[in-house]
């Protein structure tokens, strides 16, 4: 922009700034406070008061954590469909975005229609559980949380978007050197469309580590998810402390818990985030050049 | 290859030819008939009186009787205005917050703050609503909290207010933290639309002695127009439907009553009282609703602005 010289400009800008500012506070100190929280003492932070560093260092909370059956399966079985999700979907949905990219595929502009009315239209959530739950009998079987998300209308346009872009010379001498659509689509068209199958997987990766409503419809206790048991500690807990907390009790346990859980389950995305965050946003541009 | 038999037999060769691209697509093909076309073919049971052991085909039908049922409901209208009041304020509020942020970031000066700025805005997106009612609960707790001591202090509430054990909290807090959590992330289609448009035209206004205002009011603004239309239409059909998750989630003993819209009615309704018919009507009328509402904000887009979205 330009640089302005007068006296409102220059307090603008000054203001402007500060707003800013403290937009990144208000979105980075609610992390950073579970964080220090999370090292402190679980019976000292009950009194409360922890705002920029931890009052007395421990890690209790996460040895807690870490001797918790439940909590380590579920990350296990959180971190099992979010790589084999993420890989089946990725490649399922690129299928069918490929096959589309070609305008001579019989029944192309029917298969695009059939995919896109889905953006608009919906059976809802009851018809939909009934046929993952009652006809396809996925429900209490792994593969729940693989099969019903192995396809995304949304992801498909934004492959399809770039693969429409890619050089048809590549794909045609390829085809006279006498290879076929599997071989073309695997050897040669996967490995350039390293920056979309990175977004896509991406979205996928998030989706999936973050899930917790399928794992409540479809889920049993052995297929639970870091998301849902977190979510049942904060529920029991709010219940509790709402309840209770003006009766003078407040579980200890139960809070640092909590605390070490939403960290963890949090971490993964935090720490990745800085890397690939230019991934998720050349997502958006693609959709809104699209759109 | 003139004569029909020829040509019937070319477009079996073609498929032939085609067999591996098939191969590639029709698996998605099917999937999309599964998991999208079979559950709106199961809409049908909003007409019936729909039991597990009888299934789609053999279940009873009753006409509209579940619809009748449903305007006499009073937890239902209660959902229904709550969904309404709820959607309409994440509107007033929630819809212009992306095209201020995304305005400010524009003008600022320093590009390194701006990146920075911009990066941190988008990671609440990325966290799930579970993390972040989580986040509540901590911040707000009455007795450890960090947020709820310093608004005690400001003498923004008393000191054993529990906020998140209260109605009255419950609208503003569901606003705030939807903004929170899209706020980054939904200005990025406008930073892109913003990034557009072409630097002379700035330029331009400058030498003709506009100052910062009037270029946002005439350059910036004009040429984010239909993207902000776009997504307005969208949000006006969206109104009917409120964030499940969001909603689900920061509903306890105290605030399920204001935490009652549409969608956590009609899951409650079905998948837990197993009333499946029932909660279907909820939601064929949810998607009557949103079809409606959206065809009503792209006509009167077309017709007072000329920008339309179909």
């Amino acid at each position: 922009m330009i640089a302005s010289k007068s006296w409102a400009g220059r307090s603008f800008d000054w203001i402007n700034v500060l707003l800013l500012l403290c937009l990144a506070i208000v979105t980075l100190y609610p992390f950073y406070n579970i964080v220090i929280t999370s090292f402190n003492d679980p019976t000292d932070a009950a009194r409360g008061g922890i705002t920029f560093w931890p009052r007395q260092l421990s890690i209790e909370n996460y040895k807690m954590v870490f001797r918790d059956d439940n909590i380590i399966h579920a990350f296990g079985v959180t971190v099992a469909r979010t790589l084999i999700g993420t890989a089946t979907a990725v490649l399922f949905t690129g299928a069918f975005a490929y096959g589309v990219s070609k305008p001579e595929l019989l029944g192309r502009r029917f298969f695009l229609m059939l995919a896109i009315v889905t953006m608009y239209f919906s059976g809802g959530i009851i018809p939909y559980y009934l046929v993952v739950a009652k006809y396809l009998h996925l429900k209490g079987h792994f593969l729940v949380y693989i099969i019903p998300n192995l396809f995304s209308v949304f992801n498909a346009i934004l492959m399809l978007t770039f693969f429409r872009g890619l050089p048809k010379e590549m794909e045609e001498s390829a085809k006279i050197d006498g290879a076929n659509d599997l071989r073309i689509f695997f050897q040669l068209v996967l490995p350039v469309s390293k920056p979309v199958l990175a977004t896509i997987a991406l979205y996928n990766a998030v989706a999936h580590w973050n899930a917790w409503y399928d794992a409540m419809l479809f889920g049993n206790e052995n297929l639970q998810t870091l998301q849902q048991i977190l979510m049942q500690i904060i529920s029991s807990n709010s219940n509790v402390s709402i309840i209770a907390s003006s009766l003078g009790f407040g579980s200890v346990t139960a809070q640092s818990l909590k605390l070490a859980t939403m960290v963890i389950t949090t971490l993964p995305i935090v720490f990745v985030y800085p890397f690939v965050q230019k991934y998720f946003v050349q997502g958006v541009m693609i959709g809104s050049v699209k759109g | 290859m003139s004569s029909v038999p020829a040509k019937r037999s070319s477009l079996g060769r073609k498929f032939w030819t085609q067999r591996y691209l098939m191969l590639l697509t029709l698996p998605a093909v099917l999937w999309i008939i599964v998991f999208n076309y079979i559950p709106m073919y199961g809409i049908i049971i909003a007409f019936q009186d729909y039991t597990p052991f009888h299934g789609v085909i053999h279940s009873p039908w009753i006409g509209l009787d579940n619809f009748r049922e449903l305007f006499n409901d009073p937890t239902f209208r209660e959902s229904l205005s709550n969904t309404l009041v709820i959607s309409i304020v994440k509107l007033v509020f929630g819809f212009p917050a992306p095209i201020f942020l995304a305005l400010m970031l524009n003008e600022l000066m320093f590009k390194r703050f701006k990146r920075i700025v911009q990066s941190l805005s988008y990671l609440p997106y990325f966290v799930s609503w579970v993390l972040v009612v989580g986040l509540m609960y901590t911040l707000l707790d009455p007795e450890t909290g960090v947020v709820s001591k310093m608004l005690v202090h400001l003498h923004v509430i008393g000191s054993d207010t529990m906020l998140m054990g209260s109605e009255k909290s419950f609208l503003t807090l569901v606003v705030f933290t939807e903004i929170w959590k899209s706020i980054g992330w939904n200005s990025i289609i406008y930073l892109a639309a913003i990034a557009g448009v072409d630097p002379q035209l700035y330029e331009a206004a400058t030498v003709d002695g506009a100052n910062r205002f009037r270029r946002v009011w005439h350059i910036t603004l004009p040429a984010l127009k239909p993207t902000i239309i776009i997504l307005l239409i969208l949000s006006v059909g969206g109104l009917i439907n409120s964030n499940f998750d969001q909603l689900y989630l920061m509903q306890n003993s105290m605030t399920q009553d204001a935490a009652n819209v549409l969608s956590v009615y009609s899951y409650k309704t079905g998948l837990v009282s197993g009333r499946f018919s029932y909660a279907t009507a909820i939601g064929l009328f949810q998607s009557v609703v949103a079809f409606v509402l959206m065809y009503a904000a792209n006509y009167s887009s077309r017709k007072i602005t000329k920008e339309s979205l179909f």
